[in-house]
């Protein structure tokens, strides 16, 4: 017999974020009406936090499978095979609600949660990335936003041991007061077999491990799936408090459990707490697990059996133990300071049954919960929507005139090098130094390639334990987190298509072959036409990049319902920002090349789409642009156009050219063309090395803004040493390079004198010094931040 | 010869200092729980960085109290080689090892950079291998290594030659620029950058190297 209790059913439906139809449906699963921590259970479970319930239709589209992949969508993490029996664990997971009310410990907390998903696993976190957006840096609260966030990250991340590597930073008004925070990392696998969190063998112990439980975080995941408003900040109690001292035992003592044997499965208590852990483990495995409030490890005297269900209290797991042997493994825990108690069992029968003072409180069919759960179909309209086609229209010749002097401004003309200044003060731009260098980037001493040297985060595969863990590795892994937001907010497909190439693109330029994809959509509300097509065009999109360039994804997280209701009512979406993280294998680490210029002499190439296309299709001339361009919203105010289309074919070839040439040590320094295009690439390669580089621009009648700023999918530098001319060449002729529609093109050499230098024919066009670009650049974010430390 | 490190609860470069002395300069390296009291076979210990029992209450002030740490004290005062990295420096001020202490850094914030350091050995053993004035670059990684003490106090140290390593550039605000601390008798050496991190060319610097093989003899 289920408790029953008496409460509002329209009441709680709306604070558990559920329909009418939902609670219907939930009275038809159960055959009776649910008390009210049973629709709790539902209503966190139902959430598009833990079902995408608008997103899943969508993510069935994306390629998942691949020789490489051994743990596909589905379970805490994905896994792939990095050979020689190294087998690499991650994941990315947004921590967006809970930072805008919060920033530390939201921030710190959704560290703590994405490093669980992946020692969850049975692997040792190796590495951390992350991606974040705010909004202008003129307003305070954007302000005190970042160096929350970036506190809490470092904060946990630097005592929890695991070094933050890389990562991105990008700004638009769209954040503001919702900012994005997420969060990736890496693990590299203990044990012998990937552990799984499907609960198995009737009668086998439930072991809760880790923190206690309290009244924190609760129905965080309910909150993370719903607008922010004003009064979001009356939701603090929501967001969970972390302890990184804790999670550092519970990483130890975890694998060393998996090590032992002992555990037949085990699973993190993320989001939605006891509730998801619970009918998680039951409906994997086909079986039911009794859990017995009684017996959870708690805080607070009192709680209910909702709070205990819907806790989102920090540094929490749930395991599935062999009978008889769960005195040996709790006793690892406590040696580590941790709670560790049997609270529950493995039922034959598949239901989830919660016991609290010797009455059922809750008793739910645990597929019910879990699987096939509702979802919420929207149409999605045929036509982009109107605006988005009236920027389209957009075209370069709009502009006002580019002459050799530089452009004209309503203020007069502002010179070349000018304009190259404001694009490096840019704070998406810009220097990350003020950001990383809170970030201990490295502990573990494997990092071969620290943030900000080059376009990606190489760590070494070197174990931390065991084996090896004290023999020279010459293997690495390669991570990146990429998102062109502004081209996603201009057209979510092709912005999709280019978040994925960028990726690619960037692990390319260190050497590391692509493996495979989380991937993090951060989008408004797909209540609206325009939020669902956003939404859907994103995921074609990347279901398209990615099953070009072989990169099949693996998991990630959804977060919708990013918008800010403004004083107004008006509601404010930030750009949709589908993040992809990516991981590749770097096969020797000795052939690792950075973004920074390496020796004077050595030949500066251009590969990919050629400066001054010469296009037989109208297609091919969409490759660049300075639509939806840094330059046209720094130097202009405008965010319009088209965004470029990314040339996928050639993108995989390029890409495929880089990789062989820097194992053939044919090249010394790689780096991708990204925001503000050759002019900035150019201008943070020399920055990078103190070194100038002279280039000559190509004769003709492109417009030189294009030529210096424009913007698009395939392209990047690299550095030649002079004593290798011959073989690049042949590389170059082998590969078709140089042949029709070539796709690589010498632009000028590196220089002693710390001095940038691009001319078209004999006029210059923009010469400077690099101090002041390296001012202009290193300075951004700390003269924005208050200049403090 | 075997070196110690000391293992505590939240250490998290216990396992770098082993690459660093035993992986990469072939030195035998042990660790030790920090509920154990035995230290026999071992000729130095290192107190490696980290946040030993999470760093609540304030760094270091609860890692005093381990049974590792009194049988610690006992062996640095019978002249035995101690290292303390970081969090470790932290330890020792707090176990009376060496004076001062070491408070949030100026600004605030956590700083994980290269740090260019200027050495002055003076009876410190663990800094025989270095040459008077010599600049070296290790990497920093701290958010409490603002080294404080008074006036008098610094006066004392700089005159028995204890100041063997500050900053050529102050980033956490130091008094008079404090890198590095050894005690009077040059046993016991407490320093706020990582020499462990400076050992292997794969992934960075190697000027921490000499610090470490000093125990070699």
């Amino acid at each position: 017999m289920v408790a029953t209790t008496t409460f509002s059913v329209a009441e709680a439906l709306r604070k558990e974020g559920l329909s009418q139809a939902d609670y219907d449906e939930i009275v038809r699963r159960l055959g009776r009406a649910p008390n009210r921590a049973e629709l709790g259970m539902f209503g966190v479970m139902w959430s598009e936090h833990c079902c995408y319930r608008n997103s899943r239709p969508l993510l069935r589209g994306f390629p998942t499978e691949g020789p490489r992949i051994l743990v596909g969508p589905g379970e805490n993490a994905g896994v792939v095979d990095l050979g020689e029996g190294q087998h690499l664990a991650f994941k990315i997971e947004s921590h967006n609600h809970p930072s805008a009310v919060e920033p530390f410990q939201g921030a710190a907390t959704g560290v703590g949660g994405i490093l669980r998903d992946i020692f969850t696993m049975g692997a040792r976190p190796i590495a951390l990335l992350n991606a974040l957006r705010f909004g202008p840096l003129e307003d305070e609260r954007n302000v005190g936003l970042m160096e929350g966030v970036v506190a809490g990250i470092a904060h946990y991340g630097n005592c929890v041991g695991v070094p933050t590597v890389g990562g991105e930073v990008a700004f638009d008004p769209s954040y503001s007061g919702n900012p994005l925070v997420n969060a990736m990392a890496l693990g590299l696998m203990e044990t012998p077999e990937i552990v799984r969190s499907g609960a198995e063998g009737v009668g086998n112990p439930v072991v809760y491990v880790g923190s206690t439980t309290g009244r924190d975080g609760m129905g965080g995941a309910s909150f993370a799936s719903a607008e922010l408003t004003a009064a979001s900040l009356d939701d603090r109690p929501a967001v969970q408090v972390g302890d990184p001292f804790l999670e550092k035992g519970l990483i130890e003592a975890c694998l060393e459990a998996f090590k032992s044997g002992d555990v037949v499965a085990a699973q993190d208590m993320g989001a939605a707490g006891l509730t998801c852990s619970c009918s998680e483990m039951a409906a994997k495995g086909g079986v039911g697990v009794e859990l017995d409030l009684d017996r959870v490890p708690a805080r607070e005297a009192g709680m209910s059996a909702y709070e205990y269900l819907l806790s989102e209290s920090q540094e929490r797991m749930l395991f599935v133990v062999r009978a008889g042997r769960e005195e040996p493994l709790m006793e690892r825990f406590r040696r580590w300071g941790l709670q560790a108690a049997v609270v529950g069992r493995v039922l034959a029968e598949p239901i989830v049954r919660v016991l609290q003072h010797g009455e059922v409180a809750a008793e739910v069919p645990a597929n019910a919960l879990a699987d096939d759960t509702p979802i919420n179909h929207h149409e999605l309209i045929n036509e982009p929507p109107a605006d988005l086609l009236a920027h389209w229209h957009w075209r370069e010749d709009q502009l006002p005139e580019a002459s050799i002097d530089g452009i004209a401004i309503a203020k007069g003309t502002l010179g070349w090098a000018a304009v190259l200044e404001k694009l490096l003060d840019d704070p998406t731009i810009a220097s990350k130094r003020w950001v990383w260098r809170q970030y201990d980037h490295q502990v573990q001493a494997n990092t071969v390639v620290p943030p900000g040297g080059a376009d990606a985060a190489v760590v070494r595969l070197r174990p931390q334990q065991g084996e090896g863990s004290l023999t020279a590795v010459t293997r690495g892994v390669a991570a990146t987190v990429d998102c062109p937001n502004r081209w996603v907010a201009l057209d979510p497909e092709r912005g999709a298509i280019a978040a994925v190439a960028e990726a690619a693109r960037n692990l390319s330029c260190v050497g590391a072959e692509p493996l495979a994809v989380t991937d993090n959509l951060n989008f408004p509300s797909p209540d609206t036409d325009r939020g669902y097509w956003q939404l859907a065009l994103a995921c074609r999109g990347l279901a398209e990049a990615c099953r070009a360039l072989g990169t099949p994804v693996t998991g990630g997280n959804v977060s919708l319902y990013n918008e800010t209701r403004l004083s107004d009512g008006q509601m404010q979406p930030i750009h949709p920002t589908p993040v992809v993280g990516m991981v590749g294998l770097v096969h020797d680490l000795a052939q690792v090349t950075g973004l920074a210029w390496c020796t004077p002499g050595d030949a500066i190439w251009l590969l990919g789409v050629p400066l001054e296309t010469i296009c037989e299709t109208a297609a091919n001339e969409e490759r660049l642009s300075l639509a939806g361009s840094s330059y046209l919203e720094c130097i202009h105010g405008l965010v319009t156009g088209r965004p470029p289309r990314t040339d996928l074919e050639l993108e995989v070839r390029v890409q495929a050219f880089l990789r062989l040439a820097i194992a053939s040590g044919l090249v010394t320094s790689a780096h991708d063309l990204a925001d503000g295009g050759l002019a900035v690439a150019l201008a943070e390669a020399s920055i990078a090395s103190g070194l100038g580089a002279t280039v000559q621009l190509p004769p003709g009648e492109v417009r030189l803004d294009r030529l210096l700023f424009s913007e698009g999918g395939a392209r990047l530098l690299v550095s030649v040493p002079a004593s290798r001319t011959g073989p690049w060449q042949a590389a170059l002729e082998r590969a078709g390079a140089l042949a029709d529609q070539a796709w690589a093109e010498r632009l000028g050499q590196v220089i002693t004198e710390p001095q940038l230098t691009l001319s078209r024919g004999d006029q210059l066009v923009l010469t400077s010094a690099l101090a002041p670009l390296a001012e202009r650049y290193e300075q951004a974010l700390p003269r924005r931040l208050g200049a403090r430390g | 010869m075997t070196l110690g490190v000391v293992v505590f609860p939240g250490s998290n470069c216990d396992r770098d200092v082993r690459w660093a002395t035993e992986g990469c300069l072939g030195l035998p390296t042990r660790f030790l729980w920090h509920e154990e009291r035995d230290l026999s076979g071992l000729e130095a210990i290192v107190l490696p960085g980290g946040f030993s029992y999470g760093d609540y209450l304030r760094c270091g002030a609860i890692a005093r109290f381990a049974p590792v740490l009194e049988e610690v004290k006992a062996f640095a005062e019978r002249g035995g080689a101690v290292l303390g990295i970081c969090n470790g420096f932290q330890v020792l001020t707090e176990l009376g090892l060496l004076p001062g202490a070491l408070t949030r850094n100026r600004h605030l914030h956590f700083l994980c950079e290269p740090s260019r350091l200027t050495v002055e050995p003076g009876p410190c053993r663990w800094l025989r291998r270095y040459s008077s004035g010599e600049t070296i670059t290790l990497p920093i990684a701290h958010g409490e290594g603002r080294y404080q003490v008074d006036p008098d106090q610094l006066k004392m140290l700089e005159d028995q030659g204890s100041i063997v390593l500050r900053y050529a550039t102050n980033p956490n605000g130091s008094v008079g620029d404090v890198a590095g601390v050894t005690n009077a008798a040059g046993n016991v050496l407490g320093l706020m950058p990582h020499p462990e991190r400076a050992c292997d060319p794969a992934t960075g610097g190697v000027d921490g190297r000499r610090l470490l093989e000093s125990l070699l003899g």
